[in-house]
């Protein structure tokens, strides 16, 4: 059994699963929900094994197919890997469950094979060794995300999806055309390989300004956020849900490897620098424009936009402890706030609406609801005990450690932010409003996803030793040293 | 100049061209013209720089890149195009309303 | 895990798992919610007891959990945290009694006790908090689970009572938390250490300036909760919330945090000589003496009952601060014990309250009139309880006044003695009255909103809590001198700051 774990391609069938899964919702939409449901558990259990074999043997590349770089594609499974597709996996399982009782039978069923599409492609971007592979990884997760989005059918959702569509391809093309220059420069696309290569020149200059402006824009990052807001709030919750847990996490995540991986190191400070003046201007534009929504999946659309710019704190600060920060916010945000939007989608399935100031007693008819939001809240404030509180401690204490605290205290006033549009949400879910409407019953699983969901992200701050431990297998950096 | 480089310079001005009516035009097709324009810029770099000086033969990896990254323009654009005609259905008019405020 | 490290985690277990089972209880489980109630506050009580014993017989109890990487959660047992965590339990047995009877025919009592155990949860974690990062968890947890019980009524009026709330308390905590990350960056570790251990870690580097300042971060962020001036507004907002809450909570739970917090950071972070020596215990000292005066003041001027408790726990619990702040042994006896009789006799002060609003609908003092007639053994715990507060012997509060008093004299600070006297003049100026309109004045002859009188004068679940803690405060006043009362506590743990 154990030399079965550890020698069978798990990262293969985390790609293959979803796509067959896909096709086959596509084929047979009648029992799609199941298909969908088995794949899913399929994956879930890959991830494991592809954790117990990382955990035994080390990182390790495959090559599909038997053909070596550069003709050939390998796919790369090392600690940082792991670590973003545990967390697709948990949080695709969650939307796929709740999804079931979302879409009820016979609605939006090609809901099912684009949801498996975006995930396969989610797989194959973490998965990927090499800077083209990155790049179809990308172009797949934007194309599966704007059909989402579009999928409601409704003039809202069809002109945020067309906006998102633009940006996706003019992010993608910026990146490829970043690509482009440095294979010019440097004859190879795998990333291992560059990681060696790469010297500071004036085409990587270009190189990196293009590939970061791109990634930036599909990470929404300010002044590029444009396009995340109306999409987030117009896409069914579990689409809003997907988008901003996951998506969002994957451009970044390309952002981070070439960061840490192919950029020189010498040239990187100024668009460090630049980096994080952007995402405290995030974080303040981000705090007020939720402050200011009226409705709840606004709200939380730009706390996303917010988050986005903490993420973006981690570039000037570029030590042990920040990078561990950094990815410890990717796994507590992606569940808290995938968790905010099942809540948020449970209120409108009740009462019809997500007018905040219109909401009815929901503490008293959704109090699971209510509670995963305030918990997935938590999180998001960066309080304890959560997986957020733990990813801010990191960050401050890298800002006080290297005397650049004025991150430090963009960080605190974010946290406050938070604070602010988390408790006007719980504070109003509280009182009772004059307006009377129709309510739905809710069914329980989807209640119950997003309090699973929310407990995770309250979860991740009990146990952060272990997945920061993992994060050190394939040597990227260690979260121990440094301090 | 060598004629890659008179050929990627050229595609890098189609990236810029196609850039500029991205933003400025607001008809969707027209949009959707710049981006196909802008891809097509990003190809013919790619293509220009995929000869070698001294070699036998042009390198085959920016080849393959390129048919890789037509195929993907090309769903890309008929993805674009049916939301496009979806929108027109909607509102009647090929625009963004508003096009970058929220 | 050892039986040592194990015991304080079934403290905390022993509320926080019958709080979670309560929360899924239908609303119509009485029996059953009143059963895990009581059998929770009766098992916590046993374990505490059980860790007094070890811990006057010499064990150590400790709990370590990885948290962070170099950072561990940790959970010991010293003779502070012994104090706080008993007066904790025991008072969280009473109030339990007590909210059962408080909220009989309410609506929502599964979410209430929810998190009412969660509360008391966080309060004993605050307690046996062994570093400034445990400490910073339980506290910033108890910010989270006291909100819902403050807009438990669902009113306009409680979610704005909540809001000012949160805005205190977590701009609060988040000074809390960057003095603490700074801290540890400057000194590596955040382990509460007999006589502080920033003056052995801080690096060599580190100018006096910058711990003052985190000094001041720290003090500032307990100093919401421990309700000093100008950080006190959330506190008389916060008796929109039932009874029971206001008592436990507010009178002693959430504002004992905050003090308590501050005895931690003065004696086992910088330890009394180092912060002596920074030049920070002074300024504190006069910021709880004008806390002490300004909110007597207040209260004074408040025809609400609960309002002039309220603004008279921001003074009372000032004292604890002064008498920490204080350079002196017995000055700090005098505080530290006064963590245990201020929380007796104000939680009595409340219940008494709550008894009047519940069963006469009495919320002014103007309505009082002649109604120990009405409710005589009522009356008497809150005479008791009201005289101990100003401080009449041989009441608790004398006590801790009097040690207050030989300590600022002994540690050269005679303006502290004036402090205390034209306090306790304030005290009596505000709390006579009241005693004199319930029993000597005259009954109006109807009460705003009477319920039908049963056997005795109101039930027996919100009469006898009271009583309890109100002899409890003649008692630890009366046997203050025996041994293992909280004066001979405080002693113990002045003794070991000042001893070094």
């Amino acid at each position: 059994m154990e030399v079965v774990i550890t020698t069978f391609p798990w990262e293969v069938v985390l790609i293959l699963a979803p796509l067959f899964g896909a096709l086959s919702c596509f084929l047979w939409p009648k029992s799609a929900r199941y298909l969908a449901l088995s794949t899913v558990f399929v994956s879930v259990l890959s991830v494991v094994a592809l954790a117990i074999r990382l955990i035994t043997t080390g990182s390790y590349r495959h090559a599909i197919g038997g053909w070596r770089a550069p003709l050939g594609i390998e796919l790369l499974a090392d600690g940082l890997s792991l670590l973003m597709l545990g967390v697709t996996a948990v949080v695709g399982l969650a939307i796929t469950v709740y999804s079931t009782g979302y879409f009820p039978n016979r609605q939006l069923l090609r809901f099912w094979p684009l949801w498996l599409l975006l995930l396969a492609a989610l797989n194959a971007l973490f998965l990927s060794g090499d800077l083209f592979n990155l790049y179809v990884a990308l172009e797949l997760t934007g194309l599966a995300a704007v059909a989402l989005t579009a999928l409601s059918g409704g003039r809202a959702a069809l002109i945020s999806a067309m906006r998102y569509l633009f940006a996706t391809l003019l992010g993608s093309m910026s990146y490829l055309l970043g690509v482009v220059l440095i294979y010019h420069s440097f004859g190879s696309l795998d990333i291992m390989i560059l990681a060696q290569r790469v010297v500071q020149s004036p085409v990587v200059w270009s190189a990196m300004g293009l590939m970061s402006a791109g990634l930036a824009l599909k990470t929404a990052l300010f002044p590029l956020h444009f396009w995340l807001p109306p999409a987030h709030a117009s896409a069914p919750a579990p689409v809003s849900a997907a988008l901003s847990a996951l998506v969002v996490k994957a451009s970044f995540y390309v952002l981070l490897r070439l960061w840490l991986e192919v950029f020189p190191p010498g040239q990187t400070a100024m668009l460090g620098e630049l980096f994080g003046a952007l995402g405290v201007a995030a974080i303040f534009w981000g705090g007020l424009q939720a402050l200011r929504a009226g409705q709840l999946k606004l709200l939380i659309a730009y706390s996303t936009v917010m988050q986005v710019g903490y993420f973006f704190l981690a570039f000037p600060l570029a030590m042990a402890a920040a990078w561990c920060g950094v990815l410890y916010l990717l796994l507590s945000h992606a569940l808290a706030k995938a968790a905010m939007f099942l809540a948020a989608g449970n209120i409108i399935y009740f009462s019809g609406h997500d007018r905040i100031v219109d909401f009815d007693r929901i503490a008293n008819q959704l109090p699971m609801t209510l509670a995963a939001f305030a918990l997935a809240g938590v999180s998001i404030m960066g309080l304890p005990p959560s997986g957020g509180f733990v990813a801010k401690w990191l960050m401050v204490e890298a800002s006080l450690k290297s005397g650049q605290w004025w991150w430090a205290f963009a960080l605190i006033i974010g946290s406050l932010a938070a604070a602010a549009y988390v408790f006007k949400v719980v504070g109003h879910a509280f009182t009772q409003t004059t307006v009377r409407g129709q309510t739905n019953a809710v069914p329980a699983l989807m209640e119950w996803t997003a309090l699973a969901l929310a407990l995770t992200s309250i979860l991740l701050g009990l146990v952060a030793s272990w997945p920061l431990a993992w994060l050190e297998i394939g040597g990227m950096f260690s979260c121990e040293s440094a301090r | 100049m060598t004629t890659e480089l008179l050929y990627a310079l050229v595609g890098v001005g189609l990236f810029s061209l196609g850039l500029y009516a991205l933003f400025v035009r607001a008809n969707l097709l027209r949009k959707i013209l710049a981006v196909n324009v802008m891809s097509s810029g990003v190809f013919l770099v790619l293509v220009a720089l995929a000869r070698r000086t001294g070699a036998v033969a042009p390198d085959p990896v920016p080849h393959a890149m390129v048919i890789t990254g037509i195929v993907v323009a090309v769903s890309a654009t008929a993805f674009a195009l049916m939301l496009m005609l979806r929108i027109v259905q909607e509102t009647g008019r090929a625009e963004l309303p508003d096009t970058w405020s929220e | 895990m050892s039986a040592s490290a194990t015991l304080p985690l079934l403290i905390l277990g022993s509320s926080l798992l019958p709080g979670l089972v309560i929360f899924f209880l239908p609303e119509s489980k009485v029996r059953i919610r009143t059963a895990l109630n009581l059998s929770g506050a009766l098992l916590k009580l046993v374990f505490v007891g059980v860790m007094a014993w070890g811990v006057f017989n010499g064990t150590t109890y400790e709990t370590r959990l990885p948290l962070i990487p170099d950072l561990e959660f940790v959970l010991h047992a010293d003779a502070l945290s012994l104090l706080f965590v008993t007066l904790s339990s025991v008072l969280w047995l009473v109030t339990t009694v007590y909210a059962i009877g408080y909220l009989e025919e309410s609506p929502h009592r599964s979410r209430f006790f929810g998190f009412f155990s969660l509360c008391v949860t966080a309060t004993v974690g605050v307690a046996m908090a062994g570093n400034l990062l445990t400490f910073l968890l339980f506290y910033e947890l108890l910010t989270l689970v006291t909100y819902p019980l403050i807009v438990h009524r669902g009113t306009e009026v409680a979610r704005l009572a909540g809001l000012t709330y949160l805005r205190y308390t977590i701009a609060g905590g988040a000074l809390l938390m960057i003095g603490t990350v700074w801290l540890y960056t400057l000194c590596g570790t955040l382990e509460f250490t007999y006589g502080g251990f920033v003056r052995e870690f801080a690096s060599a580097s580190t100018n006096r300036e910058t711990l003052v300042v985190i000094f001041v971060l720290l003090t500032a962020g307990l100093g919401v909760k421990a309700a000093l001036v100008p950080l006190h507004g959330w506190l008389p907002q916060a008796m929109v919330a039932p009874a029971p809450v206001s008592a436990l909570l507010h009178a002693v739970a959430v504002v004992k945090a905050g003090a308590f917090g501050i005895v931690r950071v003065i004696y086992d972070v910088f330890g009394i000589e180092f912060a002596a020596n920074l030049g920070v215990t002074l300024p504190l000292a006069i910021l709880a003496a004008v806390t002490i005066v300004y909110a007597s003041v207040r209260a004074l001027f408040q025809d609400d009952l609960k309002r002039r408790l309220a603004f008279s726990t921001v003074s009372q619990i000032s004292y604890i601060t002064l008498g920490v702040a204080t350079v002196g042994p017995i000055a700090a006896i005098g505080g530290i014990v006064h963590l245990v009789h201020q929380g007796l006799m104000k939680i009595t002060l409340f219940f008494c309250a709550g008894n009047l609003a519940e069963t006469l609908g009495i919320h002014k003092i103007s309505e009082m009139d002649g109604v120990a007639h009405r409710m005589p053994w009522t009356m008497v715990a809150f005479t008791l309880g009201a005289l101990g507060m100003v401080g009449v012997p041989p009441l608790a509060g004398f006590v801790s006044k009097w040690y207050l008093g030989i300590g600022a004299m002994a540690a050269g600070q005679e303006w502290i003695v004036a402090i205390l006297v034209g306090s306790s003049v304030l005290n009596a100026a505000y709390f006579l009255p009241i005693i004199y309109t319930a029993w000597f004045k005259e009954s109006k002859g109807t009460w705003p909103a009477e319920q039908p009188r049963g056997r005795a004068e109101t039930r027996w679940t919100l009469l006898l809590p009271p009583l309890v803690t109100a002899l409890l405060a003649l008692g630890v006043g009366l046997l203050a001198s025996a041994p293992f009362s909280p004066l001979d506590w405080a002693q113990l743990i002045a003794g070991r700051e000042y001893g070094r």
